[in-house]
């Protein structure tokens, strides 16, 4: 049939220009006009990679800012959220294990409210950010740690923090690796 | 609940004029007419008549060019299918990935050659760059351009009179690829790629974290997949987690524009239709329609949202900030409007868990994609849907003015009435008894990731989305199994040609009418009324279609999560 015929020449012409032009295009524009970004932003310390500033890390040391729970522990190739629904039990118990332990890690009196981020995983489990309540939580136990001056760190928070796009899209919110890495920058 | 109407007027202004200009430019493009373009890219359509030996002035039949819409889908499906399964001997194979298993490739190939992109597979561990790019990523293109010819043919069937053909379905949709996705994907992946989604052949980066571990991270040529992964309505990200992966979507710019891109074709549609009818009154009257009705669904989903999850409060977070499943970037107000954006439509990119979403919310995106996605709707196939509702609002209207029904001249008759109905109703009909066997099966049950109402919330979303050719997830029900992937698979492909086939066929067969001019006594369709009957009827087949399922789902989730009780 002439239908199937030309379908099949359709499709073989297409794919090789939506399937290989379109795509090696895009990628000879995007090394030459923006090679950090196409390349994963990543950020290099003393000549070795990192990390990328997008991808959010794990975090577990009192001298760093800890990022959100991650149901994959920030394994970047496990990309995902938890999946869990709103009134299932084992999601609640998971949620107030985590309140307790936030709250003794920031030597918090019991039943003090959190910030949402800090007790919730992402949907990617990759968040590179936090908000700005949950990086201001941090603030006394990463300064007790590194034996900074509570209001240096607190002034660093709030020089990192940026604010929602056009008013309206996004919480006010600092990336943690890269607040971490001024922090290391700083003692 | 400032940044909740703020977010949703701020892609409103941008999308409503874009929307405007491109349905102008699409209807001179399907019309055979010069555009701003033409100069560089008439060369290129010539190019691939030539190659593939169509001849441009050849006009088709309803039947004839149903038949290659299908041939074109089931090749397309076919081809798919073949690169997943080849990808271990296949070149571009960076990580060596073997071959992907024959029910995963199977449903990822009707998935992507449905318009669905429905993934029961994790992208950055199964599907190696070739096959995102020369498989995936194509027929992301080719099955949205089949989308949007159906419906300029059919918007043709109302336009012409007294004829027996509709268009030739392989001018439509070489347009549809060269004059319209192709160029709006190349300026959307420029700009990605200038926020950070990334766009390499690399293999994975290996990284020494700050703490000194090591972390992997995968990259490759993800932006001008991203694009046209939007612009198309397809929704099959690079990435498991979508459009919540920051390499996908970045930061609030590209939230916006990813927002937006998935929202402009169909938008656009509705005007090209009012133009190519020679009625742009009524193509005004058709976006009210849709406009009210997404606002309905929004305002619901905001106010869910908004008020946070009770029992996240009782345990100890800040104003139980429903926090969960979403990116700090995005916040909840941008999550819940993408949400309620990539729903209405059949694109099914996510940019926050809807698993982890209230119950209100997940009500809102089944109905959203049980009534068939109409409101805007996915490209080509929203404003199919929403003319078989039209058909269907006139035929009520008419029983009740007592007048043979008529909608643009044309009078509607049985043959439109019945294509209309399983238009409308075999999708339905489809998912309801897909989800039922799942809820009664074991190897539907052993896939659950959430107990009781949510559970069955899950499983009913799966096959509305599959359904529904929207391939959005509640994402905790495990899928990829022989029994999801084989019952899936067969509800996308019903979902698709239920929708596609009926549409032609009320396109032809108006075509052959004549046009009567309208009286004193016709029923106005561009007026208020018309706009009320039609959402009436809408809300109503959605209603009464699912009411049963959703008080056993969402519903009553949302009466214990009132109530304070876990599951």
């Amino acid at each position: 049939m002439k239908e199937i015929r030309t379908a099949f020449l359709v499709i073989l012409v297409f794919s090789l220009l939506l399937g290989v032009v379109y795509p090696l295009l895009m990628t000879g524009i995007g090394q030459l006009a923006f090679p950090s970004r196409a390349n994963g932003s990543l950020v290099s310390v003393g000549g070795h990679v990192v990390g990328s500033e997008l991808i959010g890390q794990s975090f577990v040391s009192a001298r760093y800012f800890h990022g959100r729970p991650s149901p994959s522990d920030y394994d970047a190739m496990a990309s995902g959220a938890s999946n869990f629904g709103p009134t299932n039990s084992a999601f609640l118990l998971e949620v107030k294990t985590r309140v307790d332990r936030l709250l003794r890690e920031n030597d918090l009196a019991p039943g003090t409210s959190v910030p949402a981020d800090l007790v919730l995983a992402s949907a990617s489990g990759l968040d590179p950010d936090i908000s700005l309540e949950g990086a201001l939580l941090q603030v006394d136990r990463v300064a007790a740690a590194r034996g900074l001056d509570i209001a240096v760190v607190r002034a660093l928070v709030q020089q990192m923090t940026r604010g929602p796009f056009l008013g309206a899209f996004g919480d006010p919110r600092v990336n943690v690796l890269q607040l971490n890495l001024a922090l290391d920058g700083l003692s | 609940m400032t940044k909740a109407v703020l977010s949703t007027l701020e892609l409103l202004v941008l999308l409503l004029p874009a929307a405007l200009l491109l349905g102008g430019y699409m209807a001179r493009v399907f019309r055979g007419e010069r555009t701003f373009l033409s100069a560089g890219l008439r060369p290129i359509e010539k190019l691939v008549y030539r190659l593939c030996r169509i001849d441009e002035s050849q006009e088709m039949s309803g039947r004839s060019y149903a038949l290659s819409v299908v041939a074109t889908t089931l090749g397309g499906c076919l081809v798919l299918f073949l690169i997943q399964l080849l990808q271990g001997i296949l070149p571009f194979n960076p990580q060596g990935l073997h071959g992907v298993r024959w029910d995963t490739a199977l449903n990822t190939a009707i998935s992507f050659g449905t318009n669905t992109n429905w993934q029961a597979y994790a992208g950055e561990t199964t599907m190696s760059p070739l096959t995102q790019m020369l498989g995936l990523a194509v027929q992301n293109f080719l099955s949205a351009a089949v989308g949007i010819a159906v419906a300029v043919a059919m918007i043709r069937g109302f336009a012409r009179k007294e004829t027996q053909t509709i268009g030739s379905f392989w001018v439509d949709f070489v347009r549809a690829v060269v004059y319209v996705l192709l160029p709006l994907a190349l300026v959307l992946a420029v700009v990605l790629v200038s926020q950070g989604v990334v766009q390499t052949l690399h293999a994975p980066v290996s990284a020494q974290t700050l703490e000194g571990a090591t972390q992997v991270i995968p990259v490759g040529p993800v932006a001008s997949q991203e694009a046209i992964k939007e612009v198309g309505t397809n929704g099959g990200g690079y990435y498991n987690a979508n459009s919540a992966h920051p390499f996908e979507n970045p930061n609030g710019l590209t939230n916006l524009l990813e927002n937006f891109a998935l929202l402009l074709i169909p938008t656009a549609l509705v005007f090209s239709f009012g133009i190519i009818v020679g009625n742009r009154r009524q193509g005004r009257a058709l976006l009210a329609a849709m406009l009210v009705l997404f606002a309905l669904g929004l305002g619901v989903s905001f106010w869910a949202e908004l008020s946070g999850n009770p029992l996240l409060a009782g345990a100890g977070v800040s104003g139980g900030a429903n926090l969960e499943g979403k990116e700090v970037r995005f916040g909840i107000p941008a999550s819940a409007l993408w949400a309620e954006s990539t729903t209405v439509t059949s694109t099914g990119a996510v940019n926050s868990a809807h698993d982890s979403d209230l119950p209100l919310s997940g009500l809102v995106q089944l109905f959203n994609m049980g009534i068939g996605e109409v409101i805007f709707g996915g490209v080509g196939v929203g404003l199919i849907g929403m003319l078989f509702y039209v058909v269907l609002a006139m035929f009520i209207a008419g029983l009740m003015i007592g007048r043979t029904p008529e909608f643009l001249g044309k009078k509607l008759g049985a043959r439109e009435m019945i294509m209309a109905v399983i238009g409308i109703l075999l999708p339905s009909i489809t998912l309801l008894a897909g989800a039922a066997v799942a809820l009664v099966l074991p190897a539907g049950l052993a896939g659950l990731g959430n107990p009781a109402a949510h559970g069955l919330s899950e499983i009913l979303y799966a096959y509305t989305s599959a359904a529904g050719n929207n391939g959005s997830a509640m994402a905790g029900l495990s899928v990829n199994t022989p029994f999801y992937n084989l019952t899936l698979g067969l509800a996308m492909l019903i979902g698709r040609f239920a929708t596609l086939l009926p549409g032609l066929a009320i396109g032809a067969a108006v075509a052959r009418k004549k046009t009567v001019p309208g009286s004193i006594a016709t029923f106005p369709t561009t007026g208020a009324l018309f706009v009320v009957v039609l959402v009436a009827v809408i809300l109503l087949v959605g209603a009464l279609t699912y009411f049963p399922a959703f008080s056993l789902g969402p519903i009553l989730e949302h009466l214990f999560l009132g109530a304070g009780r876990l599951a």
